[in-house]
């Protein structure tokens, strides 16, 4: 029996390449994905706005005052338009990827993607109608 | 530590994988060793696109399969081969149904099968235009489920190590990390396919390099049939990609620089405007390909940078049908072709795509020498005779893999052990291949030779052969032998070193080719895919029989006969077209056809 | 048209180098010809030691997936006339160790594709006296789209998810669990949910869907992944609200 060679399994190395820290700069749709993640804080941000609002509204008339000169204020308009935004982006990007999600057959046939996308935004208009309808109602 | 397995398995394609599943599914406690150069679902396997035949349909019979098959073959196949195959081939395809393969379904979920060529009835199972793609991948991802197979990965496998007169496993270099090591078996399958790479224009994979038929060639196993080489008349030039049957049988035309449908010609039958079975479009390929160097003699095929060619016409078919049926074909040709075959013609020309021959098995796939198997295009059983219908051979891949994976779990479990000389033989190698190999600093380009040797495949044994041709062919395999002990190797890497590899399969399709223009010379008749012009008669007399071809070290190899068996089907002049009996009006209309059989 | 192109190949020769450097080839490249055939040319012609992996020549076998000018490409498929004047720069797929100049280390892969069980799961086999399992058209199109996978890797070479966390079971490991859970000829889908719902199974994607859109074979596994977590937050919700039952 002749002698046996040692080997190991990595011979004798690999390369490996970790990612860049801004890996994200690196492509138009990592930047874009990167900014719908950003879009989160935005979300989170419009929860505590409410919350705000509601405390604001159940401290008196006062409180709510406050909180409206305070919302008028061109630092705070400046944040809202900018949630707005990230928050229009959000919704878009997420009803784009709803159609994927959800498989849903009718009949026992699929239901094409665009019916299930176009689903979503039909839902996202009724609620805005009710929204407005209450507060022009109001 | 040397690694050591009841059964080894050489090659991971459709044949060694379903023998991998029979040794576990018949005694688990055995250990399998699936030994791959390629990872197992790269395998050439995956190409397949037209379909798998057996027999399901209420109006078929398995007489009809093994007659269509025998009459196909030009009654070079061993009958009762062809009598197991076409009894199992049906089982075969359902068990793979039941491990997940998406086979195309008719409308209330039975399978649905088309009509392919050579066929007389409708029996090839098919997955929209990847059958041979789906059936690896499910036989690969079934496979992961058996605790007892062990893969091995990108392990080029160099040699069989035999001692005491038997296999006794073989040598492999693990690419990665350049390890040379035996591993040990008490049985060896080959299952390595085909070696269609022997030849310039083929459809085969960069992978089909005749290993498998080499290496048992050179442990004194006789290879079979060798001389019937099988071409597809419809390749795309240049990149060999094959224009699946099913493009003709779905109603494309064939037609030469006039535009005119010269099958006709042929007697193939007279042109339709629907396809029937057997005639035209649909004769069997041999034909098929014969008529275009008739064409070419003529004059009346197209020339293009990538040597003649003629057209394969499908506009007719419109854009719905070809997207529904063959969307697969589109898809290649926009891709690789530029060119859609809604508004253009398809060049085409005939390529090498399968090899008839192989390794010799009797019909449990067991070769002469005690240990070793072999299945698949590798092997030859024989069912395919001296010219394959399309669709039969993934389904021979089950039956055999089956058959030699079964046969083989019983001869291991004999357990008869490995002797210490095989190691040595391994330590031999290991210098061949570290030492000899990398050190040697030649002067002839691999490319440059392989490109010669593929030449003189084409010239000396190409559609039409003769005595002269072959006889030139074998002198000039000689000389480019010798100059292969010259090689030069840049790379001396042990990693993954791709150069090396491709020096050890210039090698192996050297002495394939050697086999296959030594058994051509030798056959004095034309039968099948050997048209030999000599000789252009079929002779029943003298070569009614198997050519099995041996390695001789020193001195021209040697050529014996092993009379074809026989059962029930006396050999018949093979007729297609008007004067097929019992052809009738066949029409493979499209309505024909299944509708909702997927894509 | 132009006669040639300049190819800029990455080689890595790990018993001389720690890192990849690039050598630079003119090539032809007349139209049919791919940037495959391009290293091909390299490799017969200029320097017999480059080192990559093809097969097929025909989008199938999966295996010449390569960094193409910073894209995942399936090397047999994309002609080389795409890039117009050129250079074409040709780099091994991002985010797996490189063993050799092209040449990727894939097993991690090969490890997480047998943890998802791949393969068709059932309580009692169906006897093959007994046919086919019937499964219409309909049924077959609900994992067809999954199915076509030839595990090229390339998804994986485009998600940063996997290149941050190399944990993550990734786009085409999880896109062959629905190919399967979604068969119906298939009872596994519980046992997958184990692998599926861990913290690196589904739940490690968050949604770039670039895996979709550099998939050869339109696979979806972006969409795959998202069905998975709507099934999987459903049968959660499940097992919340009726612990023991349904
Ligand atoms: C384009 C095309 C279309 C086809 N269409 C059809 C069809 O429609 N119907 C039909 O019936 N048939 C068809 N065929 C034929 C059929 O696909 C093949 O005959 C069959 O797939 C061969 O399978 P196999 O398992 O024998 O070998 P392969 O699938 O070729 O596998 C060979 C295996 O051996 C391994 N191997 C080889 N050498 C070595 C070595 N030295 N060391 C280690 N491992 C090694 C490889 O890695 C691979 O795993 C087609 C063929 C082609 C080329
Ligand atoms: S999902 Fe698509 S990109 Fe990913 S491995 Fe499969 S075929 Fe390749
Ligand atoms: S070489 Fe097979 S996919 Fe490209």
């Amino acid at each position: 029996m002749g002698q046996r060679h040692a080997y190991t399994e990595y011979h004798p190395r690999w390369l490996r390449r970790p990612v860049s820290t801004y890996w994200w700069l690196q492509k138009r749709s990592y930047f874009a994905f990167i900014l719908r993640e950003a879009s989160c804080i935005f979300v989170a941000w419009f929860v505590v706005y409410l919350l705000m609002l509601v405390r604001a509204v159940s401290e008196g008339e006062m409180s709510y005052r406050q909180f409206l000169s305070w919302s008028a204020s061109p630092l705070i308009l400046l944040v809202n338009l900018v949630s707005l935004l990230f928050i229009v982006l959000h919704a878009i990007t997420f009803f784009e990827a709803a159609p994927r999600a959800m498989v849903v057959h009718v009949g026992g046939r699929r239901v094409p993607n665009g019916f299930v996308g176009a689903a979503h935004y039909l839902g996202l208009l009724a609620a805005s109608v009710i929204v407005v309808w209450i507060l022009l109602g109001a | 530590m040397t690694p050591s397995h009841d059964v080894v398995l050489v090659g991971g394609g459709g044949a060694g994988l379903r023998a991998a599943i029979a040794i576990a599914e018949t005694n688990s406690k055995l250990s399998v060793a699936v030994v791959s150069k390629v990872y197992p679902m790269r395998s050439h396997t995956v190409s397949a696109e037209g379909g798998a035949a057996g027999v399901i349909s209420p109006d078929d019979s398995l007489d009809e399969h093994a007659y269509d098959t025998i009459s196909g073959g030009d009654w070079l196949c061993d009958q009762d081969a062809v009598e197991a195959f076409v009894k199992e081939a049906p089982q075969e395809l359902l068990r793979l149904e039941h491990w997940g393969c998406p086979w195309s379904r008719e409308t209330d979920g039975r399978i649905a099968v088309r009509p392919f060529g050579g066929m007389k009835k409708m029996r090839t199972w098919f997955a929209a235009d990847k059958t041979g793609f789906h059936m690896l991948h499910t036989l690969f991802q079934t496979s992961l489920k058996y605790a007892s197979v062990a893969r091995y990965d990108e392990w080029f496998v160099t040699r069989l190590l035999v001692d005491e007169g038997r296999v006794q496993g073989v040598v492999a270099i693990d690419l990665k990390s350049g390890r040379i090591d035996a591993i040990t078996a008490r049985a060896v399958i080959l299952c390595t396919g085909g070696c269609g790479r022997v030849f310039p224009f083929t459809t085969n994979a960069a992978i089909k390099n005749g290993d498998g038929m080499a290496l048992a060639y050179r442990a004194g196993v006789p290879l079979k049939d060798m001389e019937f080489v099988q071409y597809h008349p419809t390749g795309l030039p240049f990149t060999g990609i094959l224009i699946t049957e099913a493009a003709r049988s779905e109603g494309g035309y064939l037609v030469n620089k006039d535009g005119y449908r010269y099958l006709q010609d042929y007697a193939l039958g007279k042109p339709q405007p629907q396809p029937v079975f057997r005639t035209m479009e649909l004769g069997p390929r041999d034909r098929l390909s014969q008529a275009f160097m008739k064409e070419l003699e003529k004059g009346r095929t197209i020339d293009t940078p990538y040597g003649p060619v003629v057209h394969l016409d499908l506009r007719h078919l419109g854009q719905k049908k070809i997207s529904a049926k063959i969307p697969f074909v589109r898809e290649l040709c926009l891709k690789y072709q530029n060119l859609d075959p809604v508004k253009d013609l398809i060049p085409v020309r005939p390529v090498v795509h399968y090899m008839m021959g192989g390794v010799h098995t009797d019909i449990n796939g067991a070769t002469l020498l005690p240990g070793l198997y072999a299945a698949g295009e590798v092997a030859c059983v024989s069912i395919n005779g001296a010219n394959r219908l399309g669709s039969n051979s993934l389904p021979e891949l089950l039956v055999f893999g089956t058959r030699a994976g079964r046969t083989a779990a019983e001869y291991a479990s004999l357990g008869l052990e490995v002797t210490s000389r095989v190691l040595a033989q391994s330590d031999d190698e290991r210098r061949r291949l570290e030492g000899e190999l990398l050190n040697h600093k030649g002067r002839e380009r691999i490319a440059d030779l392989r490109d010669e040797m593929q030449k003189t495949m084409e010239e000396s044994a190409g559609i039409y052969r003769s005595g002269a041709s072959l006889a030139r062919g074998v002198e000039r395999l000689r000389g480019i032998q010798e100059r292969s002990s010259d090689i030069a190797i840049e790379d001396q890497s042990k990693t993954f070193n791709t150069e090396r590899t491709a020096a050890l399969e210039l090698s192996f399709m050297l002495d394939v080719a050697e086999a296959i223009v030594t058994s051509a010379l030798h056959r004095e008749e034309s039968r099948g895919a050997h048209q030999r012009t000599d000789f252009p008669k079929r002779d029943d007399q003298r070569f009614l029989s198997h050519s099995l071809i041996y390695r001789n070290l020193d001195g021209p190899s040697r050529v014996e006969y092993l009379p074809v068996t026989m059962t029930r089907w006396p050999p018949a002049e093979r007729v297609y077209g008007e004067a097929a009996p019992n052809e009738g009006q066949h029409h493979v209309a499209g309505s024909a056809l299944p509708s909702g059989t997927g894509v | 048209m132009r006669d040639s192109i300049t190819l800029q190949v990455a080689r890595y020769r790990p018993e001389q180098e720690s890192e990849a450097t690039f050598d630079e080839h003119e090539v032809p490249c007349p139209k049919e010809w791919v940037v495959l055939d391009g290293l091909n040319h390299i490799k017969d012609r200029i320097d017999g030691t480059l080192s990559y992996r093809w097969s097929c020549r025909m989008g199938i076998c999966g295996s010449c997936g390569m960094t193409v000018n910073g894209e995942p490409k399936l090397t047999c498929a994309t002609f080389l006339s795409e890039y117009g004047r050129g250079p074409v720069r040709v780099e091994p797929l991002r985010n797996f160790p490189v063993i050799r100049d092209l040449i990727v280390d894939m097993g991690d892969f090969m490890r997480k594709l047998v943890r998802v069980k791949p393969w068709i799961v059932r309580q009692a086999e169906k006897p093959l006296s007994e046919g086919e399992y019937r499964q219409t058209p309909e049924e077959l199109d609900d994992y067809k789209q999954f199915s076509m996978c030839i595990t090229c890797m390339l998804c994986y070479a485009a998600c940063p998810i996997y290149g941050l966390d190399p944990k993550f079971i990734g786009p085409a490991a999880i896109a062959l669990a629905q190919r399967y859970n979604l068969d119906s000829r298939d009872e596994g889908a519980s046992e997958r949910m184990e692998v599926l719902s861990e913290h690196e199974g589904i739940w490690g994607c968050t949604f770039v869907g670039e895996c979709t859109k550099v998939c050869p074979k339109h696979v979806d596994p972006a969409g795959a992944i998202q069905r998975y977590k709507l099934t999987a937050a459903v049968e959660s919700m499940k097992s919340f609200f009726m612990p023991r039952g349904a």
